[in-house]
């Protein structure tokens, strides 16, 4: 049984939360995923959750916490944004070597300088290689999906999960969002069993590998990682008998006929979607592929779909010195020649209709440049 | 102490400190103070880093290592972690919690971490080994390294004579907490150490020790004189031994006459530049603050 909620994406979050009822939270507030923990600590004061929280002094603290609690038995989340997760930058890595298996709602918003609180990919973009799970989702109704398979997967293959949503154009607009019942969420997930833990066991973790076993450690989370990208699709589907949904690495809008097609990620995906009604009414073969997993990344799966046709990648983030992060990856897998990179939306610049059907008309007539950066002043 | 040297120890030989050092005697100590489960943080420093090499282990005891800034905070969730699995009976066992680390992790790199922590009131014994200087990485300044030393990043030349600026103090700091338990204690009085260790694991909510360890590189001393010199500083009012018990002070060694501390330097490379206007200038601190705590005067604050 489910029922819809008007929530924003936060509220999505926290809801989850709420259902899920942690053993352990700690958590710096955050603009702009604050409202996650106000309202998970709003839920506590209520007695509609029974969890240790922890109200730490900063982010380095927030995951430090998390990971120690991870390792006692307990089962984590916890929520932050930007500089919150530039922070945690060093423990991320921890988190994910000493094999943590907890969830992290990452809102996405810029890191300084200029100091900025709204919305690029820049903060999660940045910890892309750190050996975290990446789900980026498109509105509230996905966070709340994309929650359930996090923590399902996290506990699988003891790897940790963020949950990326857009700041402020997903964490603070209302949708409707299903919402399952908390009894089939708690039978879902089910309980939390750790294989280990500090609490019961006389073990040494977070030991010091030296260059004769550092190696062999490290190739474990590189297998980890390939056995998360199967278990991602095994449990999406799982949770789509609960929740129907568009399942998979990525969603294919239009896709299989089109000829020239938009790789995005979030809540621009949307707005593409849109455009491509739009275009479809003209006759326009385009088409869009909303990428939802990035970490593991789904590189022959995404190679066989894109193969022939033209695609432009838009990222919501730059990488200074080189080319953005989303377009690489994808030229990458595709070997494609026939590709763009479109740079938009830094720190919150709004990305409009027009701008996306200015683009893909342009890449129709042949006349879109290599790397174009959209929406901002000359 | 005849008791505790009977106890299987809980940090094993085998471990790679170097000869003479005095934190595996301390560690061993601490934990034999309590006969309950102790769960083990440790900051990122020497005592992680020679006792935890893959595929070796010391510790006969749970024990985690996240990173250097964060032990307080790892500890803070394994406690959490701790209280809702009793809250739901899923763990019988009392279990205490020790929170370890050097000057680096506890009074530098990690005292917001340690700070925050202590705000919070976690149920765990906080414990600092104090080598005064970051020995692990080839004797740097820290916060904790007294007036005058020769460290390599406060090294003595031509210009500079060592470290220009006073010791951090915090013991001092971490009592203004105001949490329930705050000593000090050295290598060199181990049944003083294990007495507050006792205490500190039966205090209800935070507790925290500073003790001082010699380190034989970074205080360029004997392998067979560590005891021994910090002994010396004890007597010679250097480290004073007190502790702090819901805010009241008391001094636990008062010898009749302090030792001059020039005894204490004087079998220590890293002060042997020292001149002996420099050496009356430290003594003189030494002296002023050993009659202020003669009178139970802890909390004037000091100015220099």
């Amino acid at each position: 049984m489910k029922k819809i909620k008007a929530l924003t994406g936060n509220g999505a979050a926290s809801e989850i939360m709420r259902q899920v009822n942690p053993d352990v939270v700690a958590a710096y507030p955050i603009t702009p995923s604050t409202q996650i923990m106000e309202d998970f600590s709003q839920y506590l004061a209520d007695g509609k959750v029974d969890t240790e929280l922890i109200r730490v002094e900063s982010e380095h603290s927030a995951i430090s916490a998390c990971v120690g609690a991870s390792h006692a038995g307990a089962r984590v989340m916890t929520a932050t944004s930007s500089a919150g997760l530039a922070f945690m930058w060093e423990v991320l890595g921890v988190a994910a070597g000493l094999r943590t298996p907890m969830v992290m709602n990452v809102v996405n918003r810029t890191l300084s300088s200029p100091i900025n609180i709204h919305c690029d990919h820049s903060d999660s973009m940045g910890a892309r290689d750190l050996g975290w799970i990446q789900i980026y989702s498109e509105n509230a109704n996905e966070v709340y999906i994309n929650n359930l398979i996090a923590i399902k997967l996290a506990e699988k293959i003891n790897l940790p999960v963020m949950i990326c949503q857009d700041g402020f154009i997903t964490s603070h607009c209302v949708e409707g969002v299903d919402i399952l019942e908390d009894k089939d969420v708690k039978k879902f997930i089910g309980e939390f069993k750790p294989k280990y833990s500090l609490l019961k066991d006389n073990i040494a973790i977070g030991n010091l590998a030296l260059p004769d076993y550092f190696y062999e450690i490290k190739m474990q989370n590189v297998i980890a990682m390939e056995k998360a990208k199967k278990e991602f699709l095994r449990i999406d589907k799982e949770v789509n008998k609960l929740l129907k949904h568009e399942t998979g690495y990525f969603e294919e809008y239009k896709l299989k006929d089109a000829k020239v097609v938009i790789v995005a990620l979030s809540s621009t995906c949307g707005t593409v979607k849109s455009v491509i009604n739009e275009l479809r009414k003209k006759g326009k073969k385009v088409g869009l592929l909303k990428l939802r997993l990035f970490r593991p990344f789904p590189k022959e799966e995404l190679k066989r779909v894109l193969g022939n046709k033209k695609i432009i990648v838009m990222d919501r983030s730059v990488s200074l010195g080189s080319d953005a992060p989303l377009y690489i990856e994808i030229k990458n897998a595709t070997e494609s020649k026939d590709i763009y990179s479109i740079i938009y939306g830094l720190g919150g610049r709004n990305i409009y209709e027009k701008e996306i059907k200015y683009i893909f008309e342009r890449a129709l007539n042949n006349k879109l440049k290599k790397l174009e950066y959209v929406g901002v002043r000359k | 102490m005849k008791e505790l040297a009977k106890k299987e120890p809980r940090f094993s030989s085998g471990h790679r400190a170097c000869a003479g050092c005095g934190f595996p005697q301390i560690v061993r100590t601490i934990l034999a103070s309590t006969d309950k489960k102790v769960v083990v943080a440790n900051a990122t420093g020497c005592l992680e880093v020679v006792s935890t090499i893959y595929p070796f282990n010391s510790w006969k005891t749970p024990y985690i290592h996240s990173a250097f800034e964060n032990a307080a905070s790892t500890i803070s969730g394994i406690e959490k972690a701790y209280n809702i699995q009793k809250r739901k009976g899923k763990i019988k066992e009392d279990i205490k919690f020790l929170c370890i680390g050097g000057d680096g992790g506890m009074t530098d790199i990690g005292f917001q971490a340690l700070s925050g922590a202590l705000e919070r009131w976690h149920d765990v014994v906080y414990v600092q080994y104090d080598n005064e200087a970051y020995q692990n990485t080839g004797v740097q300044r820290s916060g904790a390294t007294p007036l005058g030393t020769n460290t390599t990043t406060t090294p003595v030349g031509k210009i500079h004579h060592g470290k220009e600026l006073m010791k951090k103090d915090i013991t001092r700091i971490v009592a203004a907490h105001g949490i329930p338990y705050v000593a000090q204690a050295s290598l060199s009085h181990l049944e003083d150490l294990s007495m507050k260790a006792k205490k500190a694991f039966e205090t209800k909510g935070p507790a925290f020790i500073n003790v001082l360890q010699p380190c034989v590189p970074g205080w360029k001393i004997a392998s067979n004189m560590t005891v021994e010199i910090a002994k010396r500083a004890v007597e010679s009012g250097a480290w004073p031994l007190y502790e702090v018990k819901n805010g009241n002070f008391k001094l636990n060694y008062k010898p009749s006459k302090l030792r001059p501390v020039k005894d204490y330097f004087k079998l220590q490379g890293r002060f042997k530049h020292l001149t002996e206007k420099e050496v009356q200038i430290i003594q003189k601190v030494i002296d002023e603050e050993w009659k202020m705590l003669l009178k139970g005067n802890y909390w004037k604050v000091k100015s220099y």
